[in-house]
């Protein structure tokens, strides 16, 4: 059921509205794909039939069921291993020192999907950093997608997802089998504040922060999105806190006010004033 | 860099095969505890070994017990990849010397991530 010009035109405006995700030329098998499931889930006779729905009513769960469709949520524990060695080796060392007076650290995982990067955060700060243990460690994680975030929320991992990244030892240490599945602890949990929020939307208030990861999420978006994502991080990073992008992303010719530091074998971005 | 990749399965241990020569392994194979104790012996050294855990004539974690029973193969690095999934279970095998664990069904990916937690390649 090959999708129309038509409608594929409408999705993707659509979508870009309100995800700011870029669903361009050429990713018509890739809506038809990810929309299939929700074609028969909802009970609708085709594709062509579910966009007529869409465009009929006001944006609804049925339209945000679309966007959540089109996000894509792959993530695993200590994602590129590189990020979390610069943070446990040289970030919170030096925050230690420099917070001593307020005993306060505010993490924010921006795009945090189902819950795999503020957890290992997490687990990385109990495991390493015994004496944080009565600072007031704020781990704030958003994303857009409600799916992810419940299953964040319930930290309940299946076995393929609990392989990744996650060495053994931690894995026995901090997580409860629940069934077949694997739950992250309560006291782990409790270190994590999940919520909803659109990168590309208006942004809710957010305590002034001490290290942003906002990784594996650039990549979706335009270069305008991206520039205005980067220059609300500033204002929400405090001046000698980091940000840590994926791999693959830099704030290179978006946003030159943030200057790359390296720090062992990862780099991160400091807005420098 | 070798690994020795050990399991009754052979379907296993070719998946496990072709993931770890892609990386730059050169593979060895055995059927279980016995036969993975006497490739070792022909081979004489291996950086890793891939061990499942319920096998014929001697299980998995037999055979981590014997190759930590002795100095010559200390610093092999030992996995798990076995479909026992309780902790008390893993926990036993990390006591007994085994430096990582995959639970089955695993992907391509954990196996390449957890090899590289293992610091055997970058
Ligand atoms: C590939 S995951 C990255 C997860 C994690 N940060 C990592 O690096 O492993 C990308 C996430 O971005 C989220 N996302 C996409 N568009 C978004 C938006 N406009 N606002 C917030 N989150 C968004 C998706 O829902 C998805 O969970």
């Amino acid at each position: 059921m090959a999708i129309s010009a038509e409608s594929f035109a409408y999705l993707s405006k659509m979508i870009y509205e309100n995800s700011a995700i870029v669903v361009g030329a050429g990713k018509e098998y890739l809506v038809e794909s990810r929309l299939r499931p929700l074609v028969a889930q909802n009970k609708f006779s085709s594709i062509e039939d579910y966009v007529r729905q869409l465009k009929a009513t006001p944006f609804s769960t049925l339209h945000k069921e679309v966007i959540e469709a089109m996000t894509t949520n792959e993530t695993s524990f200590f994602r590129d291993i590189h990020p979390f060695e610069a943070i446990k080796e040289h970030v919170l060392p030096e925050m230690i020192k420099s917070r001593a007076s307020t005993r306060q650290l505010n993490i924010w995982s921006g795009a945090c999907s189902s819950g795999q990067e503020p957890y290992s955060l997490a687990i990385m700060i109990r495991e390493h950093f015994p004496m944080l243990s009565n600072w007031k460690i704020n781990i704030i994680a958003t994303d857009l997608s409600e799916d992810v975030l419940n299953i964040a929320r319930k930290g309940c991992y299946r076995p393929l997802d609990i392989n990744r990244g996650l060495p053994a030892a931690l894995m026995v240490k901090y997580f409860e089998k629940q069934g077949v599945e694997w739950q992250v602890k309560r006291e782990i949990r409790g270190m994590v504040d999940f919520r909803q929020m659109n990168l590309s939307g208006h942004w809710p208030s957010l305590p002034s922060m001490d290290i942003v990861l906002m990784r594996n999420v650039l990549i979706y978006f335009d270069q305008e999105t991206k520039r205005g994502i980067l220059g609300k991080i500033r204002r929400v990073l405090k001046p000698d806190g980091p940000l840590f992008l994926g791999s693959a992303e830099t704030t290179f010719n978006l946003d030159d006010s943030f200057k790359r530091v390296v720090m062992g074998k990862a780099a991160a971005y400091r807005a420098s004033t | 860099m070798r690994a020795l990749i050990i399991d009754d399965s052979r379907a296993i241990r070719m998946i496990l095969g072709k993931t770890l020569r892609g990386i730059g392994f050169e593979v060895f194979e055995a059927g279980n505890g016995c036969e993975a104790l006497e490739r070792l012996q022909e081979i004489g050294r291996a950086d890793l070994a891939l061990v499942d855990w319920n096998m014929p004539e001697m299980n998995g974690y037999d055979f981590v017990c014997s190759v930590r029973s002795k100095a010559e193969h200390a610093d092999m690095r030992v996995m798990m990849v076995t479909t026992e999934a309780e902790i008390t279970q893993m926990i036993k095998a990390l006591e007994a010397g085994a430096n990582e664990y995959i639970i089955k069904p695993f992907s391509k990916e954990a196996v390449v991530e957890k090899i590289q937690i293992l610091g055997l390649i970058p």
